[in-house]
């Protein structure tokens, strides 16, 4: 009997569930909570609205005084004219093309590198890391001149190839950081059962640590993916007078330079580029708070 | 005009191809050399290390030193500064210096342990990525460093000479762009890090603690509040350019909006400094974000039990169990976001695109004083200074944190 005789649950409406999933906060609590939250979200969210905004106006009211996002008479115009009568595909293609390429030369360097920093003591250890941390600290506008000398002297200018080899080895040093973080945080138990049953030190890397490590790899492939795709200093100075062979940076830096700022193609532009990059985010935003945390909490 | 053709396609997929190719097949090559090279240079380093005992280690590590120290001034003073520049008069003796630092090696005591054949593995992971690094970053380092001693502008394009350390004298003496001189820079700079880590860490810390409770509709939040560090930066630091525009900008249009005065964004330099800093903070809170969440949710809540159980408020949780668990990872974060702060091209460049001087940082300053003006002798002394600071403060503050200890055991 005492089941039935015990207070009924009262069951709470969808709107009572919205405010009271906290365990503590009181509603009023919640409810700035919520408020606050939405107007971050608004700040974080509305710049990238006006460019979208701005890419959808008529030709004749790019300049106007009005903050509405979606303007009266929107049309893809802009995006038309982007993609069919300029040269932003083809750097658009080019950007991909460098940057992808960047990514995977970028990983399997720094995988293996930081796999030997994180299980082996080898002398010249510690100076190798510090000496890979204190790369972050060298101003980028100071190595360009004599890379630049250099990809001269080694007929790499104006290619895609200089591109690829200098990016793919600017993010190294960080990517190897990260790696080594999160390789630490491997129990070393796993490789040695598996040394025990007869299999090499290099392939248990490869079946063991390397499967484990798929969210820090992910980050290490976003990251050099990004250090390449958001560049333009070095793109600048390495390919500037070959126009077909423009990355995006350069291309949509030159609509907005012009004498006339040519805000209707650079919003366009803007918006196309970033599509794939935040969809490429969004995706691997689950692996990137485990990815990028969980090297520094073990340490 | 191009157009986006299979033909441009397939001659760039040829290109882009074929360097991922050469790249891999390079490091396998050079993978398998040093695998099979460290047996036989283990025996040799045993052999030189038996014959030379008698001298002792404190002496073989004087001479190694001094050896390899010798071949480093050597090759700094042997890198060639111009593309057209004659090799230097002592140039052609390279195989002198190649034996020296042989020798240099091979002298030191630690030559039998680098050289035991167990440490061939982590060897030869690392020398692909050793060997990218020594050509694009050690080399330019040298290049830069050789530079900084000569009077390599506009005026002594084709033959510049030694000066000494009159560059980085002229550092602190000489204006360092046209009009500026070293010391505003600084304090802009410092100011600039100081603004931007205070508000990166803060609103991160803030927006990680709002996320971390249990709340509806966290993972848009979440997704929203990535936005400006997804987009791609040039993009935002463009479009933010375009939106301090004096008339049509977002900015000023709410300012007026909300009865205060239009600020002129792009001409008063106080009003330039502050659109960077706007910017900045606002890409930037998301990475701290990100990261500190992620250690909030490695906190286990017994740890906020105990403390409730202690009477501890809210306030006080915070500062004595948040705050110090977080700390592993709040260091490195600080770390790298002082120094990705304190060197970011892209924001201070794209905002004021080389217009004011006076909202240069250390490093735009550095690129306009290199690429605008081409006094290139100056500007590499200049790099040396920037790096020094950085590495100086870093240091400093690993120090005293002690934040990288674990990371480097």
């Amino acid at each position: 009997m005492t089941a039935t005789v015990s207070p009924q649950r009262h069951k709470p409406s969808a709107w009572e569930r919205f405010f009271k999933s906290g365990r503590e906060d009181s509603p009023f609590k919640r409810i700035v909570i919520h408020a606050v939250l939405i107007a971050c979200c608004i700040i974080a969210v509305y710049p990238v609205l006006r460019v979208f905004s701005v890419s959808i106006r008529p030709g004749d009211r790019l300049l106007s005084t009005s903050l509405a996002i979606i303007p009266e008479d929107a049309t893809f115009e802009a995006y038309r004219t982007v993609l069919i009568e300029k040269e932003f595909p083809v750097w658009l293609w080019n950007s991909i093309a460098i940057t992808t390429s960047t990514a995977i030369v970028g990983v399997i360097l720094a995988s293996s590198s930081a796999y030997a920093f994180s299980r082996w003591r080898f002398p010249g250890r510690r100076p190798s890391l510090v000496f890979l941390l204190s790369t972050q600290m060298l101003p980028a506008p100071m190595m360009m001149v004599p890379i630049y000398i250099l990809a001269l002297k080694l007929g790499l200018t104006q290619t895609y190839r200089g591109l690829v080899i200098a990016y793919s080895i600017t993010s190294v040093p960080f990517s190897i950081w990260i790696l080594k973080g999160y390789y630490d945080t491997i129990p070393h138990e796993l490789e040695e059962a598996a040394l025990i049953d007869g299999v090499s030190r290099l392939s248990a890397f490869w079946r063991i640590i390397l499967p484990l490590s798929t969210p820090a790899l992910a980050i290490v492939f976003l990251f050099s993916f990004m250090t390449a795709w958001n560049d333009y200093l070095l793109a600048r100075v390495m390919i500037a007078s070959e126009r077909s062979l423009w990355t995006w940076v350069l291309g949509v830096r030159d609509f907005q330079s012009q004498f006339q700022t040519q805000w209707g193609l650079f919003s366009a532009a803007s918006i196309l580029v970033s599509i794939p990059v935040m969809a490429l985010f969004l995706y691997s935003s689950k692996w990137l708070i485990s990815g990028l945390t969980l090297g520094s909490v073990k340490g | 005009m191009e157009f986006l053709t299979l033909d441009v396609i397939l001659n760039s997929l040829g290109e882009v191809g074929s360097t991922v190719l050469y790249i891999f097949v390079g490091t396998v090559i050079l993978e398998v050399v040093v695998y099979f090279l460290w047996r036989p240079l283990e025996v040799f380093s045993r052999l030189i290390g038996r014959m030379l005992s008698p001298l002792g280690n404190a002496i073989r590590h004087v001479i190694s030193t001094l050896l390899l120290v010798g071949v480093l001034v050597f090759t700094v003073a042997s890198v060639s500064v111009g593309v057209e520049q004659p090799p230097p008069p002592w140039a052609p003796y390279w195989p002198l210096a190649v034996v020296a630092f042989l020798v240099g090696a091979f002298v030191s005591p630690t030559a039998p342990k680098i050289f035991h054949w167990q440490m061939r593995l982590p060897y030869m992971l690392f020398a692909p990525a050793l060997v990218g690094l020594l050509v694009l970053v050690i080399y330019p380092l040298l290049w830069e460093l050789n530079v900084s001693f000569t009077n390599l502008n506009p005026r002594h394009f084709k033959s510049p000479d030694f000066v000494g350390l009159q560059n980085y004298i002229e550092v602190f003496t000489a204006p360092v762009l046209k009009q500026v001189t070293f010391f505003p820079v600084f304090l802009r700079t410092i100011l600039w890090t100081v603004i931007n880590i205070a508000f990166h860490v803060t609103g991160g810390m803030a927006l990680a603690l709002l996320l971390n409770r249990k709340l509806r509709l966290k993972g848009l939040y979440r997704t929203l509040l990535v936005f400006p560090w997804a987009i791609p930066q040039p993009v935002a630091c463009l479009a933010w350019r375009g939106e301090f525009h004096f008339e049509y900008g977002f900015v000023n249009i709410m300012l007026q909006r909300l009865g205060l005065p239009a600020v002129q964004w792009m001409t008063s330099p106080t009003w330039n400094f502050a659109a960077m800093c706007i910017t900045n903070i606002w890409l930037g809170i998301p990475f701290m974000m990100v990261i500190l969440l992620g250690g909030l949710q490695s906190i286990a809540g017994e740890y906020y039990e105990a403390a409730e159980i202690d009477g501890a408020s809210g306030w006080q949780q915070f500062w004595n169990v948040t705050i110090p668990l977080l700390q592993p990872i709040l260091t490195p974060a600080i770390i790298l976001g002082t120094v990705w702060t304190f060197t970011n091209f892209n924001v201070p460049f794209f905002i004021n695109q080389n217009e004011l001087e006076t909202s240069d940082t250390l490093v735009t300053a550095l690129f306009r004083s290199a690429f605008q003006y081409f006094n290139l002798g100056d500007a590499a002394a200049f790099a040396f200074v920037n790096f020094g600071i950085l590495l100086v403060f870093a240091i400093l503050y690993i120090r005293a944190t002690g934040g990288l200890k674990g990371a480097t055991e």
